[in-house]
């Protein structure tokens, strides 16, 4: 305790932080430690045709940079309608939605998405094409130093091989990692994952997760990522933020960065998988 | 006990497939027939057996004319300039008409497509004016109009509008969620969206409004055309028909008629045909 208080001291001490440094990058320089998006209150609410329902209510989440941060939870909790709310196609009844200390309030290529569907790759593009695609849309770089980022991004999935096939010439798998590609090649603050392997079947899936793991240790790209299975949210996640059933509410955020598809079927693996099922499970056993 | 008796497992070392082909090639008839122009080839001739069956039967020249008269007949006025003179005319009209309908039936689904007024105006105009057979029209036009060009490109483009209008704007609607999420994600928007997005996705529907269009078009002309006559002494192909109906050339009649088929066939089969190939059927979004 006592050797507490003059750390303390000279902490408080040390300089202001440099004054030449521009306001964004004092901004950047604060939200590095901090969260590099919070998700705060956020409602989120739909119309059908005769009531307005609540999906989300009041969620609230911190990501850091480099998290692969898990949203887990029964379908029909508002776990993919918080991801579009992230992604800016959404917007929130109450709370916001800040990335980088920026409120989101439409889609824009800092949040790169990967949906589920396979039919999320314009068929009219070759695979190539389909990678520079954003690149070029976005006006982020011009097409030849886009052709080469997207080459070098493809190389990185496997797939450099490909490039000049159609997306219909190709399997569920291919088309996932083609997706990851073209959302990678952005080089995106958050790369947002709604349950995109969902429609793959189990063992192109498990390779699907053990890749992604091994792309991100690579690029430590920042990840957000929705599924409804226990045991993909252990294996791919570091942090799980499990959602309550309809309306969704946060019901806990947990660690999983010790887990991967190498700690499958231990001990350890199995107690926490059973303790999310608990929470995803306890109140309609309660009620 | 399970009821089955145990049977003893076993693993097997697999030889390299050497001996057994993978693929083979098809037999050089069956390859033949594997092209449509071959099997569309036979059916014409087929039909063409028949109708000189047929009229060698009725042996009537002046109800049905063989079918080696009238290429007789189609030959020589061919050779004498004649037909060509009045298919081009036919089809100069035919193409100012049909341009003039479609950059028209695109700026209506633009603006249906960007805002509800233009979705209720073209809902609206398009089940007002669709049914209203074209042929109705001429008499009309001829008041506004006069005998000439513009009434014939007015009553074309009413023709070719509201079917285009109609097929492009069904495309439009049928664009997959995950495409349209996908392109404002990149920071689509405004005309660069449905140029990049729209238009592309919605080509199969495009493509075939085209087709529909392009038929409407053609059989509104040549009835038009025998509406109108001669339009200071220069007639298309309606009315190289009726002027030879009323001499009772009906073997010129039926020239006509082969050329009015031909054309069809040629822009089906080697303009639409080859649109389709090089885009819709190559992204696989067409079989």
């Amino acid at each position: 305790m006592g050797a507490a208080v003059p750390t303390l001291k000279i902490a408080e001490a040390r300089p202001a932080p440099v004054p030449w440094l521009t306001p964004k990058a004092r901004a950047l320089a604060s939200t590095t430690a901090a969260a590099l998006l919070q998700v705060d209150g956020v409602s989120l609410e739909y119309a059908t045709h005769d009531r307005i329902v609540r999906a989300t209510h009041r969620v609230s989440f911190d990501m850091h940079r480099a998290d692969r941060f898990v949203l887990l939870g029964p379908s029909g909790c508002g776990k993919s309608s918080l991801l579009k709310a992230i992604g800016g196609f959404i917007t929130p009844r109450e709370g916001e939605i800040r990335l980088d200390g920026a409120v989101v309030r439409e889609p824009g290529p800092d949040r790169m998405v990967v949906f589920q569907e396979f039919d999320q790759l314009p068929p009219w593009k070759t695979v190539l094409a389909n990678v520079m695609f954003p690149l070029t849309a976005s006006r982020r770089l011009p097409k030849a130093e886009a052709k080469d980022r997207a080459m070098e991004t493809l190389a990185k999935v496997g797939l450099a091989d490909f490039a000049q096939a159609y997306p219909h010439t190709l399997s569920g798998g291919m088309k996932q990692r083609v997706a990851i590609a073209r959302a990678l090649a952005m080089q995106p603050k958050v790369l947002l994952m709604d349950e995109p392997f969902a429609a793959l079947d189990a063992l192109t899936r498990r390779r699907m997760q053990e890749e992604l793991l091994a792309l991100w240790e690579d690029v430590k790209f920042t990840l957000l990522f929705v599924t409804h299975s226990i045991e993909e949210a252990l294996v791919v996640g570091n942090r799980i933020g499990v959602l309550s059933p309809h309306p969704g509410r946060v019901r806990a955020e947990l660690n999983a960065d010790q887990f991967g598809l190498h700690s499958l079927g231990s001990a350890e693996f199995q107690a926490q998988a059973q303790r999310i099922h608990g929470l995803l499970f306890d109140d309609e056993a309660a009620a | 006990m399970s009821s089955a008796a145990i049977r003893p497992e076993y693993e097997r070392a697999l030889e390299p497939l050497t001996d057994v082909p993978t693929e083979r090639a098809l037999p050089p008839l069956q390859r033949l027939w594997q092209h449509s122009a071959t099997r569309k080839t036979a059916i014409v001739a087929l039909l063409a057996l028949s109708w000189e069956i047929a009229a060698r039967v009725t042996d009537n020249d002046l109800l049905l004319p063989t079918f080696t008269q009238t290429a007789r007949a189609f030959a020589a006025d061919l050779a004498s300039g004649e037909l060509i003179a009045k298919a081009g005319i036919s089809i100069s009209l035919l193409l100012q008409g049909y341009l003039l309908g479609a950059v028209l039936a695109f700026a209506l689904t633009a603006l249906a497509v960007s805002s509800r007024f233009g979705r209720e105006l073209l809902s609206t105009l398009v089940s007002m004016f669709n049914p209203l057979p074209a042929i109705a029209l001429p008499p009309l036009a001829l008041l506004w109009f006069g005998l000439g060009k513009l009434s014939l490109v007015f009553v074309l483009v009413h023709s070719v509008l509201w079917p285009l209008s109609l097929a492009t704007y069904a495309g439009f609607q049928s664009v997959p969620e995950t495409l349209r999420m996908g392109g404002r994600n990149y920071g689509l928007r405004g005309l660069r969206y449905v140029a990049l997005i729209l238009v592309p996705s919605a080509l199969p529907a495009i493509l075939s409004g085209l087709r529909i269009g392009w038929a409407f078009a053609w059989r509104t002309l040549i009835a038009a055309e025998l509406f109108f006559g001669a339009t200071s002494g220069k007639g298309g192909l309606g009315w190289y028909i009726f002027q030879n109906r009323n001499e009772l050339y009906t073997d010129k009649v039926f020239a006509g008629l082969i050329s009015v088929i031909l054309i069809g066939l040629l822009v089906e089969n080697l303009v639409f045909d080859t649109m389709e190939r090089l885009t819709v059927r190559r992204w696989g979004m067409q079989r």
